[in-house]
């Protein structure tokens, strides 16, 4: 068992789980403290001692299964069959009989609630479908075999034998749907000896997204992340001695050493400091996919940071916080930008450097070495006036200033893109096309070696 | 319940009001059994600092409890020499050697105790809570590595100091940001969870035995749709048992869209969320009060 359990921690740690040695001592430590044979106890055992977050969490359970079960699952079936023909209804005619008496048996299940029948079941469903002759999509196969099963939400039909049956309704009829998937996946596991791409950092290494909702969800892990090692990092070294206050309980604490007498002074120490940003996002059609996406960023942001300020530009400059802070509905927050901004003036051509003139205006006041100022552009002026000194005077009263281009860095400075006379200003510039990128564009903010591509 | 088995674990829980989940229970017996901190996280509101509370009860162990923020540090989380009463000492002490008052004024009479420091030196084996522990600097996690691997706590001026009786660590974190993987490596992990339907019932009708488990169950559905919404803030266990207590008093036989609109407050508290949730939960709650009534 020894060698099944440290087999276990090499396909964890093959799946980028940090298994260290403490930790297996400990599994080792709570095994011995739960019965071997309870297998929700073993499990929970394992993973609370080995599986130190969420994101560990979901890949355990993946591995878990797929590692100590795999055979087990096969004799589930067998068993599975063999309990159903013994308890079931009196038998009648081979393969017809086993779909009623199936589906009958599935009834019942959901109707008692019964977790544990409800998966032997949807295993005994997929394999009477035949395992691995499904289309391959999950979400398909399982509306498949519910139909073939003849289950459906609400009223039922009567049985054969006439007496009534009791009503399914959509929250069993989903937890039933719920194993299948289950089973469904796990057995895609099996035969394609890989993980599904649920995994949130496979996830991330996806292309651009080009509906609003479809990946949302992945950015909005991306910037939390973001939000945690800006709060944590790259603050704390700055400015250490300049201003400090004198801490006079701690002073005369110390002078204790020298009989009462203060020689040495002491500081009250500086706390860290919440980052100020400042998001400017191009939202002409030159990007209009890229913009999709970037505003889902700025959504994102929205929710993680409070001292954020929005803008979004075409020819002109407009704050946006106000949209971000009242509406949670990103449609009506993009429609809203659309039709409100007022950031289109004539043409609908992006001018940089109108924009940073404007900004530099109404906005630079407000900047101070504290403040992170992010761009997200393409830097593409149409052979207008970059302006390119303005810029730099903005990205010297912000304390950090980063670029965030949704081109690849091949097309950069080609055509009118005038990216290298931005970049020299500022503090980094980043090509950003995928959720990927903007992990890395976090990692890299955070003084984190960059992620590999 | 200082030994036995998980189940005995999950019956002293329930029996001072805490209705634990089999992770949950589990994870508790072990951090008895194999003397570790527990690290728990999850969404606020589920019941993280709940469960070292009822720990506490459960083993009649007295809480030391230490709410983190910002800036804490050592000063006021392990230790501090009293230097108010250490000068006294050294005025009063008039004639006596350097030598004498110097070793004097750095023994224990002198240190004011802080929480760490009282779950360390307790002579009665205790429950130590250190609560929303991602509030802290990380410097501050480093520190606590030896008290939680070691269970003792260094004082340059003292030497050594280490626990007597082995005191139940419960580390809470409403994950705003990653913890160091020195600090996790040191506890078990535990991620609560908001309750399944059933089991937010039972919690519930525990707390309002006199609400009528209909109105219960109706009252666990909604929160649970309401949860299901994109909220700034989605309720909380606490919030639901309010709620319940509030419907109580209100006298409300059923929650339709008039006394979710009247007590709504107690459950969301943004103005946003006031809005998204009249606008999708209220509307659904009047449909089955027209055809009944």
């Amino acid at each position: 068992m020894a060698a099944k359990l440290l087999g276990f921690c090499e396909v964890l740690r093959g799946e980028g789980v940090a298994v260290g040695t403490s930790e297996l001592l400990d599994a080792f430590a709570a095994l011995e403290h739960v019965e071997w044979t309870s297998r929700a106890d073993f499990r929970e055992a394992l993973a609370t001692t080995i599986a130190k977050s969420q994101d560990d969490r979901r890949v355990f359970e993946l591995l878990f299964d797929r590692y100590f079960f795999r055979n087990a699952e096969a004799e589930a079936v067998q068993r599975g069959v063999t309990e159903h023909d013994e308890g079931g209804p009196p038998a009648g005619d081979g393969e017809r009989f086993d779909m009623d008496g199936l589906s009958e048996a599935i009834r019942e299940a959901i109707a008692a609630g019964d977790e544990d029948a409800m998966r032997d079941l949807a295993r005994l469903a997929i394999s009477a479908f035949g395992r691995g002759e499904g289309s391959g999509v999950v979400g398909v196969d399982v509306q498949r075999i519910r139909r073939t099963l003849g289950l459906t939400a609400g009223t039922q039909p009567p049985a054969q034998d006439g007496s009534e049956r009791a009503p399914i309704d959509r929250d069993q009829l989903t937890g039933f749907e719920r194993h299948l998937r289950r089973e469904l996946e796990r057995d895609l596991i099996e035969r394609t000896e890989t993980l599904p791409p649920s995994r949130p950092l496979a996830e991330l290494d996806r292309a651009l997204p080009t509906s609003p909702t479809q990946d949302l969800a992945a950015v909005h892990r991306a910037v939390s992340q973001m939000k945690r090692r800006l709060a944590t990092l790259g603050h704390e070294q700055r400015g250490r001695k300049k201003g400090q206050t004198v801490d006079v309980r701690r002073t005369m604490r110390a002078s204790l050493e020298t009989g009462g007498v203060p020689l040495r002074l002491r500081y009250r120490p500086k706390r860290p400091r919440r980052p100020e940003i400042y998001v400017l996002c191009d939202v002409s059609t030159s990007v209009t996919s890229a913009s999709v996406f970037f505003l889902s960023v700025l959504h994102a942001l929205h929710d993680s940071f409070r001292k954020l300020r929005s803008f979004v530009f075409i020819e002109r400059i407009s704050e946006v916080t106000d949209v971000f802070e009242h509406e949670r509905d990103f449609a009506v927050i993009a429609q809203k930008i659309s039709s409100e901004g007022g950031v289109a003036d004539v043409s609908g051509y992006t001018d940089y450097g109108r924009v940073w003139l404007e900004f530099l205006t109404e906005i630079s006041e407000d900047l101070d070495p504290r403040s992170t100022v992010i761009v997200l552009g393409d830097a593409r002026t149409n052979g207008r006036e970059p302006h390119a000194e303005v810029f730099a005077q903005v990205a010297e009263r912000a304390g950090r200033l980063f670029w965030l281009n949704p081109e690849p860095k091949l097309y950069w400075n080609y055509g009118d893109s005038v990216m290298a006379a931005y970049e020299r200003h500022c503090d980094g510039a980043f090509e950003c096309w995928t959720t990927k990128h903007l992990e890395n564009f976090v990692n890299v903010v955070a003084g984190a070696a960059p992620a590999a591509e | 319940m200082a030994d036995g088995s998980v189940a005995d674990v999950k019956q002293a829980l329930a029996d001072v009001g805490y209705l634990a989940d089999e992770p949950a229970a589990l994870v508790s017996f072990l951090a008895q059994q194999l003397g570790k901190p527990v690290l728990v996280e999850g969404p606020a509101g589920v019941g993280k600092t709940e469960l070292a509370k009822a720990l506490s009860r459960a083993t009649g162990r007295e809480l030391v409890r230490l709410q983190c923020y910002e800036g804490l540090d050592e000063a006021k989380a392990m230790y501090e020499w009293n230097y108010r009463k250490q000068l006294l000492r050294i005025q009063a002490g008039g004639e006596d050697g350097w030598g004498d008052v110097q070793e004097d004024i750095f023994s224990s009479e002198f240190l004011l105790e802080r929480p760490l420091m009282q779950a360390i030196a307790s002579p009665e084996p205790v429950v130590l809570l250190i609560d929303e522990i991602d509030k802290t600097d990380q410097e501050f996690e480093a520190m606590l590595l030896e008290l939680l691997s070691d269970f003792q706590i260094t004082i340059p001026e003292l030497g050594r100091i280490e626990a007597t009786t082995m005191p139940i660590v419960v580390l809470t974190s409403n994950d705003s940001r990653e913890l160091t993987e020195a600090l996790k490596r040191r506890c078990l992990y535990l991620w609560l969870d908001y309750p399944d339907l059933e089991r937010e019932m039972e919690i519930v009708r525990l707390h309002t035995p006199e609400l009528s488990e209909t109105l219960a169950r109706k009252l666990v559905e909604v929160i649970r749709m309401v949860r299901g919404l994109d909220l700034k803030k989605p309720p909380s266990i606490a919030e639901s048992i309010d709620w319940a207590r509030t419907l109580l008093l209100m006298g409300a036989e059923d929650i339709d869209r008039e006394t979710f609109n009247q007590s709504m407050s107690i459950i969301v508290k943004h103005r946003t969320d006031i809005d998204l949730v009249a606008e999708r939960v209220g509307v659904k709650l009047a449909d089955p009060l027209r055809t009944e009534g």
